[in-house]
């Protein structure tokens, strides 16, 4: 199925990894990497993205960049915020993945469908939720897009049909998989997007939704965000077959592999995938390989991996590939880069400012929002 | 009013509210072409088509939480565990998805489904196939738990059950789905979710009981009635939310509660019942709350060792005669 003519930024093999058996990494191993093999890979990428720049008009191209833009720095304020002390709990950063939700989410309709897992900002963001009521919910307060309820693993905005953000691993694909059905079950031709991290792949969920899926055709695309990592544990230490694009032969669906640090990349696979669920309401499975830049959560010591891996995906920064291409195509300038910017630091600012000043829910919320219907 | 099996009043509720709604779809291991295990779902294929009564393969975390992102997008899914048992793979999707949506939403969805099929024990069917699980799903806030022991209760609750906005558990007995019983005749006949029943009136003692208890505990009324001990007999039907006014009020008469499950006792919804008592009666006890619970065992296969797991007349009679002093 695969249409992908870009080199996948496939990981070295397992002979090439320097990793023991603990996952602690105890030498650097990008000595390895043959410095014109990489060269010519970034140059074929970037003919790539300026071929898709050429299929895109300019108003969406920039839109898009606003998009990551504004994931990236909502996330860096949240970080910010996380160490202050003013977001509790967990707090799983998108940086390094905007492409993925950006991409995706670029290719459907409004009446479409989201749901993603516990690391969901940037999917509230891009499906329209505003950055002060995401910012007001992992401030737990009142004002946020889950009343204060939620919190960071659990966005919701039913009025964009974001149906959330759900925090066991894999919980989201079967209830993805039954909204998909509500779709066909209605006729209507919505599609339903379900992401998920590679390590929601090894839960019985994922393979009992895709079976489920391709068995009664239903339009769902499952967006497989591979950012190679369960937490500290490395995709290699935890799948045997690990070629998560594969998975779908076993069940018969359509699958591609697709490049997660290319916004345009995924957009375009996304369409591939819908036209396959809008018109013959069929399932597909996308591997988006990406890279998160932070650490799992803002706990994370970030042990497993290198400082020199971590450098070498983000001379991969999706945000910087892209509006530097933007640039060489001549659809942004650098006013117009800085209008984006200042555009998205008054927005967090705002965020911030809103989330800090909206009060915290009320006492006697904690009974309600139980049942819809009291006895 | 007809007299009708307990299996035959589910298919007519299901039957009833599908003809009702068009939102109301029945997925489940052989619900359709087999017509479902214990013949529960019989000639719904037939009336209502593939579409809306659905053979689901044998995947059940995956087929209930395919129902609950229906419900979140709008429909009103009856999903059927061919028994509770096998509910056990799905408990994450009911626990972690449908009791929780409303709540971790702000109040944004709702999750209009009914997870049921048979709980507890049937015929020498051994230790994982004869579980009770009504006190796992009554412990979570946003699950509401429905056992009904007569026909017209397994109809009236059951349409209840699919009307309602809020995800229900609903759970039926094996042994009782042959069971006869009235049932009335109306189209919108309805009992309401968190209303007890008093099956039967007494002055010296309450039996509270619950699906296959409540005919033994009823027995054993007519036993002790005999013995000149007058028993009443409640019914919770709903475990959540519970009906304890109903319970206490009774209490309140006859001084002496004992209650009767079929499930293990420990952390059991008769533990959670008198409890309750304790607290909100504790100074009309007459005699300390007793319970006649299932053995604290697996369920054995031995036809003499089953019936040694079960709580009984006999036992429930003893537990009486023990609370009354006799």
């Amino acid at each position: 199925m695969s249409e992908l003519k870009v080199i996948p930024m496939k990981p070295r093999t397992q002979s090439d990894s320097s990793s023991s058996s603990t996952g602690v990494v105890e030498r650097d191993d990008t000595d390895r990497i043959d410095a014109t093999e990489l060269r010519e890979e970034h140059e074929q990428r970037r003919q790539e993205q300026h071929r898709h720049i050429e299929e895109v008009d300019n108003e969406t191209l920039l839109r898009m960049l606003y998009q990551m833009v504004l994931i990236r720095r909502f996330e860096e304020k949240a970080a910010e915020a996380y160490t202050l002390g003013k977001i509790g709990g967990f707090c799983h950063l998108y940086i390094g993945q905007e492409a993925v939700a950006v991409g995706s989410v670029s290719a459907i309709r409004p009446d479409d469908y989201v749901l993603t897992s516990y690391r969901d900002h940037g999917h509230a963001l891009v499906m329209g939720t505003s950055p002060d009521e995401v910012m007001a919910e992992l401030f737990g307060k009142a004002g946020g897009c889950s009343a204060g309820k939620g919190g960071s693993m659990h966005l919701f905005d039913a009025d964009k049909n974001f149906l959330g953000g759900h925090a066991i691993v894999g919980g989201q694909i079967p209830l993805a998989t039954g909204v998909a059905f509500a779709s066909k079950y209605r006729g209507t031709d919505q599609v339903t997007l379900c992401y998920f991290g590679e390590a929601a792949v090894n839960q019985g969920a994922f393979h009992e939704s895709l079976n489920m899926a391709q068995l009664w055709k239903l339009p769902c695309i499952y967006v497989c965000e591979n950012n190679q990592y369960g937490m500290g544990t490395s995709l290699k230490r935890a799948m045997s077959q690990s070629d998560v694009s594969q998975k779908a032969c076993a069940y018969g669906l359509a699958s591609e592999f697709v490049d997660g640090m290319d916004v345009l990349a995924v957009r375009a696979a996304t369409e591939r995938a819908i036209a396959r669920a809008r018109k013959d309401s069929l399932p597909s499975l996308l591997e988006v390989r990406t890279y998160r830049f932070m650490g799992h959560s803002m706990s994370d010591p970030g042990h497993y991996r290198t400082r020199a891996e971590i450098e070498r995906y983000q001379e991969r920064d999706p945000i910087k590939v892209f509006s530097s291409n933007l640039r060489e195509k001549r659809v942004l300038d650098d006013a117009g880069l800085k209008e984006i910017e200042d555009r998205v630091r008054t927005e967090v600012e705002r965020a911030v400012k809103f989330a800090d000043s909206s009060p915290e829910p009320a006492r006697e919320e904690l009974y309600t929002d139980i049942y819809a219907t009291k006895p | 009013m007809a007299v009708i099996t307990m299996r035959e009043a589910l298919n007519q509720a299901m039957r009833e509210e599908m003809q009702r709604d068009g939102g109301v779809f029945l997925m489940g291991e052989e619900v359709a072409a087999y017509q479902g295990a214990y013949k529960v779902s019989k000639g719904l294929l037939e009336e209502f088509g593939e579409k809306r009564v659905i053979d689901s393969p044998i995947t059940e975390l995956g087929f209930a939480g395919l129902g609950v992102g229906a419900a979140m997008a709008g429909l009103r899914p009856i999903i059927e565990f061919m028994t509770f048992n096998f509910s056990i793979l799905a408990t994450d999707q009911i626990i972690n998805s449908a009791a929780k949506m409303r709540y971790m939403s702000g109040g944004q969805f709702k999750i209009p489904i009914v997870f049921r099929g048979p709980n507890g024990s049937a015929f020498q069917v051994s230790s994982q196939h004869s579980q009770a699980l009504e006190s796992w799903y009554a412990h979570f806030p946003g699950l509401k738990v429905v056992m009904p022991s007569t026909p017209a209760d397994a109809k009236g609750l059951l349409k209840s059950a699919i009307r309602d906005d809020d995800p229900v558990i609903f759970l039926e007995q094996e042994r009782m789905y042959g069971n006869k019983g009235e049932v009335p005749d109306a189209e919108d006949f309805l009992v309401p979710l968190g209303q007890a029943d008093v099956k039967r009136e007494g002055t010296d003692a309450t039996i509270v009981a619950r699906s296959m208890t409540v005919p033994l505990a009823l027995k054993a009324a007519e036993e002790l009635e005999k013995q000149g001990v007058s028993v009443e007999v409640i019914d919770p039907r709903t475990i959540r939310p519970l009906d304890i006014e109903t319970i206490i009020s009774s209490v309140k008469k006859t001084n002496r509660v004992v209650i009767a499950e079929e499930s293990h006792a420990f952390c059991g919804v008769a533990a959670e019942i008198s409890a309750q008592i304790m607290e909100r009666a504790f100074d009309y006890l007459d005699a300390p709350v007793r319970r006649v619970s299932g053995a604290d065992a697996p369920m054995p296969y031995a036809k003499n060792l089953e019936r040694l797991a079960l709580p009984d007349v006999e036992r429930i009679v003893k537990a009486v005669r023990e609370v009354a002093y006799l």
